[in-house]
C-alpha cells in the first residue's frame, strides 16, 4: 500500500481532530477568567468577539494551538540559538544528557542481561531488584541523586544523565534477556554438535539473535532518557534544558512557554525513537531481513 | 567383524529413561546395535520409539542412563569433541542473519580454519549438494528443499565419515523428497560415508538403506533389523521391483510386531 493512504491519511485525520478539540477546550477552560475580565471592564462583547478574546489571553488556562505555535516559532527559529531563551538551546541541553544517560544505560543493561544470562547466582538475585529499582518514583530519587553527586562535587552533565541511566537500563537489560535467551533449542544443540566454547555460542549465536530486541527495547530507553533528562533538571534548579523551562513556566504562569516547551520535549523524543527505529532497520537490512 | 575394523557405533544394553513430571519414561530399552563403517542404516518407527533420541545419544545431546554405546571405538561425548560427526536436524536451522556460504561457514569458525580453507570447503560441499551459485542468498530466499541442502552441506563441511540425520525431508512434499533421496545416495556412493538416518516413511528408508532397524514404542526398542538386498546403485524406479516390495512388506510387519493397537 502506498504511505499516503496507510499512513499520512490516518495520522492527519486524528491530528485535525485533536486540534479541533483543543479549540474547543481552549474557548471552555478560558471562559470563566475572560468573563471576569469583562464583567470588570463593563464591556459585553458578541459571542466571535468574546471567543476571540478567550483564545488571545497572554497567560491562558489553556493556550490556544496557533499561540502555542507562534510562540514555539519565534523561540525556536527567530532565536539566536546561544539564547538561553532558544527552545534550540534548552533542548540541545536536554538532550545532550539524554544521550549521554541513553548510553550509559544501553552499556548498563546489556552488561546486566549478559550476566543474568550466564550466571545462575545473578538470575536469581539480580532481577527482583532491577524490577524493583523501576517501581521507585524517579521523581523521589532524582533530587537525593543530584544532592549526593553534589556533595562529592559532582556537578553538570553528569548527575542529569545518570538519572536518565536509571530509567533506560531496565527496558535494555529485560529486552536483552530475552534477546540472548531467544536461540531455539536446535540451534544450541548444533552449537553443541560442534563443541562450541560457550563464548563462540554466545558472539555467534546469542549476539545476533538479540540484535531485534536490542533495538526494540532501545526505542523505549531513549525515551525513558529523555523523561529521565527532563526530571532531572526539575530539582536541580537547572538554568537550562526543557525541564528548567516547563519549571520557569510554572512559577511565572507562562502556560504558552510550558505548552511550547512541552511541543519542542515531544519533537525530541519522536526525532530519538525514529532514529533509533532507522539504525534498527539498517542493523536489520544488514543482517538479510526479509524486506517488509 | 570387531577384529578387522573397528564399528562406527557399537551399543549394547543401552537404555535411557528421562524423569519426568508424569514419571519416569523409558525412551530406550536394551539396544544392542553395531553400525560398520560406510553403511547406509536407517531407523524407523512409529513416534515414540525412541528412533530420534537413539541419534542423539549418539550424538551426545542425550546422555544414556544404562548400557554403554561408543562411536569411533570412543565416547559419544569424547567423537563430539573430536567433531566426528555431522549432524542434520528435522528443519534446515540455518541462521537467518548469515547467508548460505556463511551458514556453511559456521562450523569451520568454530574449529577456527583458514580464510582460504574455508573457501575450499565452502565451494567443495556447496558443489556436493548442488547449490553452486547461492552462495550470497540468504535462508529465506531459498525453497524448503534448497534450505535443507544446505543444512546437509553444512554438515558436510567438518568432513567427519559419520552423518546423522534426524527426518531430514520430513518437512518437505513428496515430489522434492524423492529428489533429495536420490542425491542423497549418490552422495553417499560418492564419499562413502557411515549415514544413520531416522524416517518415518518405509518406501523412503527401504530405498535408501543397507540396513534397517525397526523400533517401537513404550519403551523404546530395537524390534528388527533388516538388511537390505537392493543394489548399491538404485535408480528410482527401484522402488516398484518385487524386491523392493518384498523388503517393505518386511519393515511393515515389523512395525506391526511391534505395535500394540490396543491404544
Amino acid at each position: 500500500m502506498d504511505p499516503l493512504r496507510s499512513k499520512i491519511i490516518p495520522v492527519t485525520s486524528i491530528l485535525a481532530g485533536v486540534v479541533v478539540l483543543w479549540y474547543v477546550f481552549a474557548v471552555i477552560l478560558n471562559a470563566p477568567f475572560q468573563r471576569d475580565l469583562d464583567q470588570r471592564a463593563n464591556e459585553t462583547p458578541g459571542t466571535v468577539e468574546f471567543i476571540g478574546k478567550t483564545l488571545s489571553q497572554p497567560k491562558p488556562t489553556l493556550p490556544a494551538p496557533h499561540q502555542v505555535a507562534v510562540n514555539f516559532f519565534e523561540n525556536t527559529f527567530l532565536r539566536s540559538i546561544t539564547s538561553n531563551r532558544s527552545l534550540v538551546y534548552n533542548a540541545w541541553v536536554t538532550l545532550s544528557s539524554t544521550l549521554l544517560g541513553f548510553a550509559f544505560g544501553t552499556a548498563l543493561g546489556i552488561v546486566i542481561a549478559v550476566g543474568i544470562v550466564h550466571v545462575t547466582t545473578l538470575d536469581r538475585s539480580l532481577m527482583p531488584w532491577i524490577i524493583a529499582s523501576q517501581t521507585i518514583p524517579i521523581l523521589a530519587v532524582a533530587p537525593m541523586i543530584i544532592v549526593v553527586l553534589a556533595a562529592v562535587g559532582i556537578t553538570g552533565l553528569i548527575p542529569k544523565a545518570l538519572i536518565s541511566t536509571y530509567l533506560s537500563f531496565f527496558p535494555v537489560a529485560v529486552g536483552m534477556v530475552k534477546g540472548l535467551r531467544s536461540p531455539e533449542l536446535m540451534h544450541l544443540d548444533l552449537m553443541h554438535t560442534y563443541n562450541a566454547s560457550a563464548s563462540q555460542t554466545f558472539w555467534k549465536l546469542r549476539v545476533p539473535a538479540s540484535v531485534p530486541f536490542l533495538f526494540t527495547s532501545m526505542k523505549v530507553a531513549v525515551a525513558a532518557s529523555l523523561v529521565g533528562a527532563i526530571v532531572g533538571e526539575l530539582p536541580t534548579g537547572a538554568v537550562a534544558g526543557i525541564g528548567a523551562k516547563l519549571l520557569s513556566g510554572a512559577y511565572y504562569s507562562q502556560t504558552i512557554d510550558i505548552w511550547s516547551a512541552l511541543v519542542a520535549g515531544s519533537i525530541v523524543a519522536a526525532l530519538l525513537v525514529m532514529v533509533v527505529g532507522i539504525a534498527g532497520r539498517l542493523a536489520d537490512r544488514a543482517m538479510g531481513g526479509r524486506p517488509a | 567383524m570387531s577384529g578387522q575394523s573397528p564399528a562406527v557405533v557399537s551399543a549394547s544394553k543401552l537404555g535411557l529413561t528421562f524423569q519426568t513430571n508424569d514419571g519416569p519414561v523409558q525412551a530406550l530399552s536394551n539396544v544392542d546395535l553395531t553400525i560398520g563403517k560406510g553403511e547406509f542404516v536407517s531407523f524407523i518407527g512409529p513416534s515414540g520409539c525412541g528412533k530420534t533420541t537413539l541419534l542423539r545419544v549418539i550424538a551426545d545431546l542425550e546422555k544414556p542412563t544404562s548400557g554403554t554405546i561408543s562411536v569411533n571405538g570412543i565416547s559419544p561425548e569424547q567423537a563430539r569433541e573430536k567433531r566426528a560427526y555431522g549432524y542434520v536436524f528435522q528443519a534446515a536451522a540455518l541462521f537467518p542473519w548469515r547467508t548460505i556460504e556463511r551458514n556453511v561457514a559456521l562450523p569451520l569458525e568454530v574449529i577456527g580454519l583458514s580464510q582460504a580453507e574455508q573457501a575450499e570447503r565452502i565451494k567443495r560441499t556447496l558443489e556436493l549438494v548442488n547449490l553452486s551459485g547461492f552462495e550470497k542468498k540468504f535462508p529465506w530466499q531459498l525453497s524448503g528443499g534448497m534450505q535443507q541442502r544446505a543444512s546437509i552441506a553444512r554438515a558436510l563441511a567438518f568432513d567427519a565419515d559419520l552423518l546423522l540425520m534426524d527426518e531430514p525431508f520430513g518437512a518437505l512434499d513428496e515430489i522434492v523428497r524423492d529428489h533429495l533421496n536420490e542425491q542423497l545416495l549418490d552422495l553417499w556412493d560418492r564419499t562413502n560415508k557411515t549415514i544413520c538416518f531416522v524416517t518415518h516413511s518405509i518406501p523412503e528408508a527401504v530405498y535408501l538403506s543397507t540396513r534397517i532397524v525397526v523400533m517401537s514404542p513404550r519403551p523404546g526398542r530395537v524390534t528388527d533389523i533388516i538388511e537390505s538386498t537392493l543394489p548399491r546403485k538404485r535408480p528410482l524406479d527401484i522402488r516398484e521391483t518385487p524386491e523392493f516390495l518384498a523388503i517393505a512388506a518386511r519393515v511393515r510387519d515389523g512395525l506391526r510386531a511391534g505395535h500394540s493397537y490396543d491404544d
